[in-house]
């Protein structure tokens, strides 16, 4: 069964280098998720594999086979595009049906077909609508169904979900992950959406500026990021990061910023280098707890500049010396703007980058 | 109440220069030429000393197998070239629809023919087409073959290429802009649904193209019909009558016979044709507008 490979996959556009060397491997019937911001080469990789870039340096896998050179429909994958590419004058029923009519299947097999993945997408009233009578949701179905009817054993997603409106994409998201639990089949699924990447993904690989910058399930990812990039691209809202010396006191090692001075847990300490003077601290809204009672240690003393009330929770910007730092507070704490609050902070919370080469600690 | 009806007539004001020269430069010719054409009309006289004669012209006209003939040579010659053509400038089209260097060079020197005044180009393909000393069988001559008496026997199939020559590249141009704004995802998808490039062809491009091909080709059509300079430099409507498109009958009609009411009729005749190839347009064009805001309704509708 399929498993993918990428083999220093190399892309340029004449002199620019946009993909550099990407090292990949997707074991049978994964859910990869391509994930980082635009411009990452995250597209550019997902569209070599399909065959639609040509591939400069490197080779592809599948299944043992390179497919380099291969054109796509040689390569037994199906797609789901960001703007779904359904063939407008064809209705949704031929629209799913293209590629098995395109194989010669006989007719009554193209129908069974067609009747059961638009049952499985729940499009079987809309089967004689051209797309342009569909909205954006519907749409995003047809794709999902086209793709699905080729019996691929291989699925591509280019950002499937972000030209939906949040509410629909929530929905489709969650849709997706219950198409996935029924679907086993080689994913992988294009995003800029951390929270897509997370909900969906068995596998996460963030990219930025043609690179991999770590890969791993999102719970590796989320707890033990590789760089601070990583760090700060997963999780809402982002990690907080604040310039810090290190300061030994009392066989405590510190972290000492200009208004806050706490203690690193043992175990992290005796994994820095002793030439380490310098840190960044890295800290998530959701390992700091609002306690007036916490040891000096282990709390910030955080300025309360704007409150965001989203609900049950409020994210608090506060100020905690020159830097901003985000907390989040439940909403019916009673606080005021420019009270200055003790923030606790998790202990197993603390991330500790290099300040020059930004790698974790 | 006076202001208010000022102001319902503002508009009608700043219309009216356009609306009177409207009048003066179209309908007013319009009207001369339906008027002249029920009258046994003389250029030596003025239109008031004509005789009213009805609809007589309009029928001699039917029965005149010189018209009839005319109408078919018309007929024959604008379905041949706007069918070559579309052919051709949309084969062309879906060749050059790529890019390859020195691809915009390529494109320019393709839509030259069609830059080219009518009157030249006649002139360029009677010489090109000249029994003797004519470019076609020069070439023809120096292989070893027969020359061919291209204006002569086969004059109408000579008109016909000159034609396409000069006006494939106004397809071309229309159907490579047509082309180059398909969505280009949905190509991709066809790709990877296992289309081949002939696949991709007939089952994508082609029918997403069609809209723009059937206005290109009734434009085309309408312009054939009124086709008149080229033929009449290379052939002057013959040998006999096998070139004489209508265009050429009417201006023969109005200074070889001096018969205005005919020509009129005949002009009329033609205008009659166009009208319902440029209603058909129209009716085409509004169905599928009327089709885009009947399927934004049904979207609307369902929320």
């Amino acid at each position: 069964m399929p498993q993918i490979r990428l083999d220093n996959l190399v892309k340029r556009y004449g002199a620019v280098q946009v993909l550099h060397g990407i090292e990949l491997d997707m074991a049978e019937n994964e859910f990869t998720v391509l994930v980082g911001p635009s411009g990452c080469g995250k597209s550019t990789t997902l569209r070599m594999i399909a065959g639609l870039e040509t591939v400069s340096d490197g080779e592809i896998y599948i299944d043992g086979r390179p497919v380099k050179d291969l054109d796509p429909k040689d390569r037994g994958l199906a797609m789901v595009f960001q703007d779904y590419a359904l063939y407008p004058h064809m209705d949704v029923a031929s629209n799913i049906s293209f590629a098995l009519r395109l194989q010669k299947r006989p007719r009554a097999e193209i129908d069974a077909k067609v009747r059961e993945v638009a049952e499985l997408v729940g499009l079987s009233d809309f089967l004689a609508r051209k797309p342009g009578a569909l909205s954006g949701g519907q749409r995003q179905r047809v794709a999902m169904a086209r793709a699905l009817a080729k019996d691929s054993e291989i699925f591509l997603f280019d950002e499937p979900l972000s030209n939906l409106d949040a509410k629909l994409r929530g929905q489709m998201r969650a849709e997706l992950a219950i198409m996935r639990q029924r679907v086993q089949k080689n994913m992988i699924y294009v995003t800029h959406d951390q929270i897509e990447a997370m909900t969906l993904a068995d596998r996460i690989v963030v990219m930025n500026g043609g690179y991999i910058q770590q890969q791993g399930t999102p719970e590796e990812l989320f707890k033990r990021p590789a760089n601070k990039f990583v760090a700060g691209f997963l999780g809402s809202p982002p990690m907080n990061f604040l310039g810090a010396t290190l300061v030994r006191e009392d066989d405590m090692l510190m972290a000492q910023g200009a208004a806050f001075k706490v203690a690193i847990p043992a175990d992290t300490a005796a994994r820095l280098p002793t030439s380490q003077t310098s840190v960044i601290l890295g800290v998530r809204p959701s390992d700091l707890n609002y306690n007036s009672e916490a040891p000096d240690a282990e709390a910030f003393d955080l300025r309360v500049k704007v409150s965001e009330y989203v609900g049950a929770q409020s994210v608090l910007l506060c100020e905690c010396g020159s830097t901003d730092i985000t907390v989040e507070l439940k909403s019916e704490t009673p606080i005021a703007l420019g009270e200055t609050l003790r923030f606790a902070l998790r202990p197993e919370g603390i991330h500790l980058f290099d300040p020059k080469t930004e790698m974790a600690l | 109440m006076t202001s208010q009806r000022l102001n319902k007539l503002t508009p009608y004001m700043f219309m009216a220069p356009a609306a009177i020269i409207m009048a003066v430069a179209l309908l007013y010719p319009l009207g001369y030429m339906i008027y002249g054409s029920f009258r046994d009309w003389n250029p030596s006289q003025t239109i008031g000393e004509s005789e009213f004669v009805g609809f007589k012209n309009y029928i001699t006209l039917f029965y005149d197998p010189a018209f009839r003939e005319s109408l078919s040579v018309t007929l024959t010659f604008a379905f041949a070239v706007v069918t070559a053509e579309l052919v051709i400038g949309v084969g062309l089209a879906l060749l050059l629809d790529r890019n390859i260097r020195g691809m915009s060079v390529l494109r320019t020197l393709f839509i030259l023919p069609m830059m080219i005044a009518p009157v030249v180009v006649g002139l360029m393909w009677r010489y090109m087409y000249h029994p003797t000393v004519g470019t076609f069988n020069r070439w023809l001559k120096s292989w070893g073959f027969e020359g061919v008496d291209w204006l002569g026997q086969h004059a109408l199939l000579s008109v016909i290429i000159a034609d396409i020559w000069q006006w494939t590249p106004f397809i071309f141009i229309l159907s490579l802009a047509a082309l180059q704004s398909l969505p280009r995802s949905a190509l991709e998808a066809a790709r990877i649904d296992g289309a081949t490039a002939w696949q991709q062809i007939w089952y994508i491009k082609l029918p997403l193209m069609m809209p723009v091909l059937i206005v290109t080709a009734l434009l085309r059509l309408i312009d054939a019909f009124k086709v008149l300079e080229v033929i009449l430099v290379m052939t002057e409507g013959g040998p006999g009558l096998s070139t004489e498109i209508v265009a050429l009958r009417i201006s023969r009609t109005a200074t070889e016979f001096r018969e205005l009411g005919t020509a009129a009729a005949m002009s009329n005749y033609l205008l009659i044709l166009l009208l319902v190839l440029t209603l058909a347009m129209f009716a085409i064009t509004r169905l599928q507008e009327a089709r885009a805001a009947r399927l934004a309704r049904q979207i609307q509708e369902e929320g």
